[in-house]
């Protein structure tokens, strides 16, 4: 998986969490959405590990600065 | 494996689209759209976004009546499993709110200003194992394992949260997250936390049987799914959250049906198809030597195991029936003649086989046993039907089984339809009363007065007393069809009415010749100067078809005349789900005071002459 195809199918996964799409781009940061706090950040791993089948660890959460940084895992971790 | 509602069927592809739909319609639509997208396989975040629109659209009461209120208190983060909890009851057709503690503050929440001006119906204590059990010493003795201390401080804050709320108590088990330092054999350890855990949640069933108190076995459930799909290590360091949130909306759902279980939203009845449910085979076309069923192959084996689950449910009360597409005789036969069956005819109450649609058939059954189609299951192995029954009768219940029929009724006990928090003898003997129910089998053909007559019934009224409340309360809280205002009532309340001068509280006992049928109603009756006013009357749905509310009125009109009442005053409050006696006054001739009230001159009433019934003071 390339890091442009896992932010595409992050985009689903955020409108789910957000209930409303997010519009995603690689630079796109927690402080750039309303609404995105520590709460929400959990939704979303707890998302993405369900829907990617990986596991984050507590280094990758903690590093994670952007919305690229986090389709760079997907890519890396993700089966195929 | 994930902790998840494996049993619903999947959300609808526009799951999105329904939900915005959902919050424009009308209240009872918006309200029933919302209801049905509870009720599919919804991951956490679906979950989140469902609870966010049922909060906008209804803030507190909903057409399902006035709000359950839950006080969630605990030792650790619990935020995130609230939503989980109010769709949990919105899938049982319950608007429930969530008041949630400062996690920590739970001693001194518990009955704090701010959680009695709530006034919780349910306080829910969450705790974890270190919180409760206090530091430990591995290396010491049994004396360092504090579970009396610990056991103490717990029933402690359950009379505290008692006396303050008359609410029911929900208390967690302890999550058995502990790790062993060694092994299998930790019990040796009684020092160790993980020891302790275990141990205290042993004891724990001693102490909430003693108290009434209701669990939530998250340590059951534990063994159910595994620790990693209960519990993350990460997340709890993270952010103090015992419970991951990828487990919340089950979480939520055994929540909740706890909550249902003390309202009556529990499932009554299993239905169940026959061919490739029961058996395997087509019993119309492989003939009885052909079915699969019995000992000798795994797969006869697995059948046996769903009907071994279905005769033990019906010995701790839910009713069983068949619903198949199939001759009526022929569908029967192996009942009957199959030597390997373990379910017989006089285990089902309500036998429907013809060529009929399902939905149709399953509203033939519930009219016979006279329940609500919400307290049907339906089983059926065929996906066809299933989606039928979904689509005519949403409110049927109708678990995804799995094709392998070994998984059946596991299936069946993950989805918590039959959840109980008491068991009385009314249950133990709920199968047999069905059986021998002689209205139900005559009712069709036979002369009713006839049969009515023949019965030797005897109504027994009593006042409310201590010996009683148990049975009281639960049928009170249970009963939805046959209840005029479907008041609920607390432990304590009823209690308290016990010794007031006021309150007229009758608990009636019905006995006939075939045998006695308990406590099967309940009334609630309150002066207002020359006035009787009638706040609270229900009766089981299990004798209805006896005029027995017949009976009661005349042994609330001799009560009444005996207190110097002039007037009965009778009130109506639909609910939705109580229209078999929206015209029960009127039938009962009382007559319309124009302010929505049903009025009776006592001294005008007499007991009809043909009464089929003795009825007497107890």
């Amino acid at each position: 998986m390339t890091d442009d195809s896992a932010l595409a199918a992050l985009a689903p996964l955020f409108e789910e969490v957000f209930g409303e799409p997010v519009p995603l781009t690689p630079a796109l940061t927690a402080e750039d959405v309303e609404g995105w706090d520590s709460t929400r950040m959990i939704e979303l791993i707890v998302a993405v590990e369900a829907r990617f089948g990986i596991k984050l660890t507590t280094r990758e959460v903690d590093g994670l600065s952007s919305v690229g940084d986090l389709a760079a895992i997907i890519a890396r971790k993700a089966p195929r | 494996m994930t902790a998840d509602l494996s049993w619903l069927p999947p959300p609808p592809q526009d799951f999105a689209a329904r939900l915005a739909d959902a919050e424009a319609l009308p209240e009872g639509q918006a309200w029933d759209a919302l209801v049905a997208l509870a009720r599919t396989r919804l991951d956490p975040a679906r979950t989140n976004r469902l609870d966010r629109a049922l909060q906008r659209r209804f803030p507190e009461a909903s057409p399902a009546g006035p709000a359950v209120r839950l006080a969630l208190l605990g030792s650790s983060t619990l935020a995130h499993l609230a939503a989980g909890i109010r769709v949990g009851a919105l899938r049982r057709d319950l608007r429930l709110t969530v008041w949630e503690g400062v996690h920590g503050q739970y001693r001194q929440e518990i009955d704090g200003a701010a959680l009695r001006a709530v006034r919780p119906d349910i306080v829910l204590l969450a705790l974890d194992p270190a919180d409760l059990l206090g530091p430990g010493d591995p290396a010491a003795g049994p004396e360092a394992a504090r579970l009396a201390e610990a056991l103490g401080g717990l029933t402690s804050l359950w009379a505290r949260a008692r006396a303050a709320h008359g609410c029911t108590l929900i208390q967690q088990t302890l999550l058995p997250a502990a790790l062993p330092l060694m092994g299998g054999n930790e019990h040796r350890m009684p020092g160790s936390l993980a020891a302790r855990t275990l141990r205290l949640n042993a004891a724990l069933r001693d102490a909430a049987e003693a108290e009434g108190v209701d669990l939530l076995a998250l340590d059951d459930a534990v063994a159910r799914h595994g620790l990693d799909a209960w519990h993350d290590p990460a997340l709890w360091l993270r952010a103090r959250q015992a419970v991951t949130p990828a487990a919340a909306p089950l979480y939520g759902d055994l929540v909740a049906r706890i909550v249902g279980a003390r309202l009556g939203r529990s499932a009554k009845a299993l239905v169940l198809d026959l061919d490739d449910t029961l058996w395997g085979g087509t019993i119309g076309e492989d003939g009885l030597s052909g079915l699969v069923v019995g000992q000798g192959s795994a797969l006869g084996e697995s059948f046996l195991a769903l009907q071994a689950y279905a005769r033990d449910l019906v010995r701790r009360g839910i009713v069983l029936a068949v619903c198949s597409k199939n001759d009526p005789e022929t569908a029967r036969m192996p009942f009957r003649e199959h030597p390997d069956m373990l379910l017989r005819l006089s285990d089902v109450a309500a036998f429907v086989a013809n060529w009929d649609d399902k939905a149709t058939n399953l509203r033939r059954i519930a009219a016979d046993l006279r329940l609500g189609l919400d307290a049907l299951v339906f089983v059926d192995d065929n996906p066809f039907e299933r989606a039928l029954v979904r689509d005519h009768l949403p409110m049927v219940a109708v678990p995804e089984v799995p094709e392998e029929p070994a998984l059946v009724a596991r299936c069946l006990a993950d989805a918590g339809y039959f959840e109980a928090v008491t068991l009385t003898d009314e249950d133990r003997g709920r199968a047999g009363a069905y059986a021998r129910d002689p209205v139900r089998r005559e009712a069709r053909d036979a002369d009713l007065a006839t049969t009515l007559a023949g019965l030797g019934m005897r109504l027994i009224g009593r006042p409310f007393d201590a010996l009683g409340l148990a049975r009281i309360v639960q049928l009170v809280n249970k009963t939805n069809q046959f209840n005029l205002t479907t008041r609920r009532l607390r432990e304590a309340e009823a209690a308290a009415l016990i010794d007031d001068p006021d309150a007229v509280t009758l608990q009636l006992r019905l006995v006939d010749r075939l045998g006695d049928n308990g406590v099967i109603a309940v009334v609630i009756a309150r002066r207002a100067r020359d006035d009787l006013v009638v706040e609270t009357w229900l009766m089981s749905c299990r004798v209805i078809g006896r005029r027995v509310e017949e009976g009661i009125l005349a042994v609330l009109a001799a009560e009444a005349a005996r207190r110097g009442a002039r007037r009965l005053v009778g009130l109506y409050r639909p609910s939705g789900r109580n229209g078999m006696v929206a015209d029960l006054y009127p039938r009962l001739g009382f007559v319309a005071d124009g302010e929505g009230r049903w009025v009776l001159d006592v001294a005008g009433y007499r007991p009809p002459p043909d009464l089929p019934m003795v009825v007497e003071p107890g």
